[in-house]
């Protein structure tokens, strides 16, 4: 496949603009006709620390980072510049070239800024006897000066396009049109020189021995680049949510800004407040007073909503929380993903819980699995979550824009006018049935506070059908039951009224599953794609509904086939135990393949867990991943 | 047509409209303060014109929690110490409401402590009444924020080694801009602030000092209470920030001596959030619930947001 793809990665320091550069790079790519994919590595620092972004661009859909990369950009980190000896974060001005190499493929190119990193660091990498091995092509080139000469050092970004652009014989037109566009005049003029010159020099100087180059590609209809945060925020707008409420934390961050970016200009509201107990109960509160609303967390933040996640399941009113995971326990690797917030999310907070969980695996889905989950949370007046992960959130992918140009979804669901109000039950002191007894779906409809006819009372207790508190067993039981009935009447609708929110791949005959969930699709079904073109015999599934599960459909991918693989970012093999524990079965036919490294999976490494699986081999896989043998083995 | 008919309705109200029907009977213990506070909840809601169904009343847990299941608004009983951010979200996305948020003192001012400071820094447009008895109740007389230094309870059966907290200066300190202290056994001043906190622009804290006849050994504990405002022995301006505080601590300390003060002590003109938010763009001028029964409601997309994607 790398013949006709290119992995570009650029590195360097946080802060030293490798996000902004790249962002406008994988858009020249996707407007040059190519399908992308990125891929974000970053320290949890402000400043410095080895940080790369990896952009793969084909001219076929690109699903995954992909295996290793072929395109190595070495900034230098310019924050470790002038270490202290012996500092902890000392000496790395050498790591955005050193930590690379291992990954990078053969034939790849390297271009590195001579003017920053000096020629003993570099010659103690071995660099030359290791390029003549691996057929790389290294172009030392100085960076730095070129960025001076014109403008300011910062601006070797810049320089690093132009010679990237030359390198791959690529037209330099896209790249103008979006500096264009993101600068202001003043360091436009001295960035475009810096690129021109860049680009000419590499033209004119050396020989292109190296086989890459720009892919081909072409869109039939217009792209728009999104992360999984902008397609979670954009499915939120779109399904009329006009009220946010939350506290930072990464990665959930990414889509608070994005929303607190656009709500009020749209009329809504968003809410940064003193912690994610209070950001849940905002939600809650503003959901009761009729606007939809969401919150959400990563990990540690979302412990905290536990309470206000129990307390709308209790008083039925809808919310719509985001859990996006990043590796644990406790902080962990803030800025590293991870899926070991499984169990947790469809767990949390106390007594028999009623909730809905949603695990989009790619952008797409997560737009539509956010509008899904407003619909059901109003409709059927039950708190849902979407379950994603740092990788989900900061990829970026390339989505036609006609797949967002879809009406707005501002229904409030199954909530009351005062005209209907009128008509339905209300007790002798004039208050309403707002939790009746008997209603179909288990969904009794709602009132707001300030209509006429709708006054009752929501508690957190366990309550009569106009909310009085109340221990009768009676009512317990019949109260309890209608709030469950709910995830029975939803699993209906998901299995009746829309497609399957599964996504299949592979050979529909084969006799060895991949089964997977959330963010971990993408290189799943890849992989399925190439074992299958190797001439092996594969299907898979990424799973997106987490509860209520789909029983039916897990139920009938696993009896067809002998064995499957269970592939999930965790230790525990959380998705693997939901499944026995859904099904209560297949013990003995699940196996899974565990990544928990901090990186998120590449195809390669499916690509084995299958061959071991199959071989039974005794060879230990790579360190990173981990085969977890079926139960009985 | 609005879909909140209730808000700004005008008729004559009968007090009794804010009684429920024949249940529930209160659980409060005979004597307990907490009647107090729905007795000058029901007289003043009227009295400022309000109907029962233009007002939510949201509460946190404890026996001061179950105010609203007496007292017939809308209401939402909430968790313990979550009723402010509860209470101000309902606020901010229908601000035709009015907001009576209630709480004990241990629901309010040791769990729900952080959204206290909060609430009253943002200035949200709501009052706030926290029932201080000194003492945690339903969960049986355990020692509390307020409860004061030496207080014995099987929490702290050498004496609590902790100065209990301050209330009208941590609401001063934080920003509040209407405080006053009120108590169970003054019914007609309750009432009269509990009027001024409702139609207060801005976030109105009453400390209601509520007698605990089961948990406080002396249930006559705010009695006799003395009104800072029609004793000739004190003299202070409720608009000048440094006197009131001056004032708040001597009733604090007094407080702990048997000295029951009560009144006014702070009013402040600062524009609440939500007129903040409004002027900052930052909410729309009509009630943000509205606009989903609004047939004509232009609804942005996310497709007008996608230019900068491309």
């Amino acid at each position: 496949m790398s013949d006709h793809e290119l992995i570009w990665r650029i590195a360097g320091g946080s802060g030293d603009g490798i996000d902004s550069t790249s962002q406008n790079f994988a858009k020249a790519l996707m407007r040059s006709g190519l399908d992308v994919f990125t891929h974000r590595h970053y320290p949890s620092r402000i400043r410095g620390g080895h940080t790369y972004v990896e952009i793969r661009a084909a001219g076929h859909k690109v699903q995954s980072r992909g295996d290793g990369y072929n395109f190595l950009l070495a900034l230098g980190d310019s924050f470790a510049r002038n270490p202290k000896e012996g500092a902890y974060y000392g000496n790395e001005e050498i790591k955005p070239l050193s930590e690379n190499l291992d990954e990078l493929n053969e034939g790849g190119i390297i271009v590195y800024d001579s003017g920053l990193l000096s020629e003993d660091d570099v010659s103690e990498l071995d660099l030359e006897e290791r390029a003549e091995e691996n057929d790389w092509h290294v172009f030392p080139i100085d960076l730095r000066a070129m960025a001076k000469e014109h403008g300011r050092e910062v601006m070797r970004n810049t320089a690093g396009v132009g010679v990237t652009a030359a390198l791959l014989e690529m037209d330099l037109e896209h790249i103008e049109d979006l500096m264009r566009d993101a600068m202001p005049e003043k360091i436009l003029e001295p960035n475009l020189e810096i690129l021109h010159d860049a680009h000419d020099m590499v033209t004119e100087e050396y020989d292109f021995e190296h086989d890459l180059r720009i892919p081909e590609g072409d869109h039939e209809d217009e792209q728009a680049l999104l992360s999984g945060s902008n397609a979670i925020a954009y499915g939120a707008i779109d399904s009329g949510c006009r009220f946010i409420a939350g506290y930072p934390m990464t990665p959930w961050t990414d889509v608070f800004t994005i929303m607190s970016q656009n709500l009020p200009d749209m009329g809504g509201i968003s809410e940064q407040v003193e912690d994610e107990i209070a950001a849940a109960a905002l939600a809650v509160g503003a959901s009761h007073a009729g606007v939809k609303a969401m919150s959400g967390s990563s990990g540690g933040g979302f412990a905290l909503m536990s309470e206000p996640l129990g307390l709308a399941e209790m008083t039925e009113t809808p919310i719509v929380l985001l859990e996006s995971m990043r590796a644990g326990p406790s902080t962990g690797m803030p800025t590293k993903p991870e899926q070991g917030d499984l169990e947790f999310t469809l767990y949390t907070s106390q007594g028999d819980s009623a909730r809905v969980v949603f695990a989009p695996g790619n952008i797409e889905e997560a737009y539509e699995q956010t509008r899904l989950a407003f619909h059901v949370a109003y409709e059927y007046q039950i708190p849902t979550i979407i379950i994603y992960d740092q990788k989900l959130s900061g990829e970026n992918e390339n989505v036609a824009v006609s797949f967002l140009d879809r009406e707005p979804d501002p229904s409030l669901g199954s909530t009351l006018t005062e005209d209907e109000l009128e008509d339905l039950p209300h007790d002798e002191s004039g208050k309403f049935h707002r939790f009746q007894h008997d209603v179909e779906n288990g969904v009794s409809p709602r009132s707001l506070p300030g209509q006429k006819g709708g006054r009752f009372l929501a508690t957190g207790n366990e309550h009569t059908p106009a909310g009085h508190i109340s221990e009768d067993p009676d009512n317990r039981v019949f109260q309890m039951d209608r709030r469950l009935e709910k995830l029975e009447a939803i699993r209906a609708e998901l299995d009746e009224e829309h497609d399957s929110n599964q996504t299949y791949a592979g050979d529909e005959s084969a006799d060895f599953g991949i089964i997977t969930w959330g963010s971990a699709q993408g290189a799943v079904l890849e992989a399925t794609e190439r074992l299958n073109e190797q001439g092996h015999s594969v299907k898979a599934v990424g799973v997106s509904d987490m509860m209520p599960f789909p029983e039916a459909e897990l139920t009938e991918f696993i009896e067809s086939v002998d064995q499957a693989m269970v592939v999930e970012m965790n230790a525990t093999a959380q998705f693997r135990g939901l499944i026995q524990k859904e099904l209560g079965r297949y013990g003995e036919k699940l196996t899974s393949l565990l990544k928990y490294n901090g990186n998120p999976f590449e195809p390669a490494d499916i690509v084995e867990g299958y061959e071991l699986n199959v071989d039974g081999s005794d060879a230990e896989p790579d360190a990173q991943v981990r085969i977890e043998p079926a139960a009985g083995d | 047509m609005s879909a909140f008919n209730a808000i700004g309705d005008e008729r004559e109200i009968d007090r009794d409209e804010f009684t429920p029907g024949l249940e529930p009977q209160p659980t409060w213990c005979p004597g307990c303060g907490d009647f107090g506070v729905l007795k000058a909840l029901k007289q003043a809601l009227p009295e400022v014109g309000l109907t029962p169904e233009e007002v939510l009343t949201v509460t946190g847990i404890g026996c001061s929690g179950k105010l609203n299941s007496y007292l017939d608004t809308y209401g939402f009983h909430t968790i313990h110490g979550r009723s402010l951010p509860v209470a101000r979200a309902a606020k901010l996305a229908n601000d035709g409401l009015t907001v009576v948020a209630a709480g004990g003192d241990g629901d309010g001012y040791g769990i729900g402590g952080n959204h206290f400071m909060h609430t009253a820094r943002e200035n949200h447009d709501m009052t706030y009444i926290v029932f201080n008895n000194e003492v945690f109740g339903l969960t049986k007389g355990q020692t509390s924020p307020t409860s004061p230094k030496g207080h014995t309870s099987k929490t702290t059966p050498h004496g609590n080694a902790k100065s209990p907290i301050r209330p009208l200066s941590l609401a001063l300190t934080s920003g509040a801009t209407y405080i006053a202290r009120t108590a169970a056994v003054n019914p007609n001043q309750a009432k009269e602030i509990i009027k001024e906190a409702i139609e207060h622009d801005g976030f109105a804290h009453i400390d209601f000092l509520t007698q605990c006849p089961t948990w406080n050994k002396d249930a006559r504990q705010y009695v006799p209470y003395v009104d800072v405002q029609e004793s000739d022995d004190y003299d202070f301006d409720i608009h000048d920030r440094k006197e009131a505080q001056e004032m708040m601590f001597e009733t604090e300390n007094a407080l702990y001596d048997g000295t029951v003060l009560t009144g006014r002590y702070f009013v402040d003109e600062r524009p609440s959030y939500q007129q903040q938010k409004k002027e900052l763009g930052e909410m729309p001028e009509e009630p943000l619930a509205e606009r989903y029964f609004d047939d004509d409601a232009e609804w942005e997309r996310s497709y007008d947001l996608l230019e900068r994607h491309k």
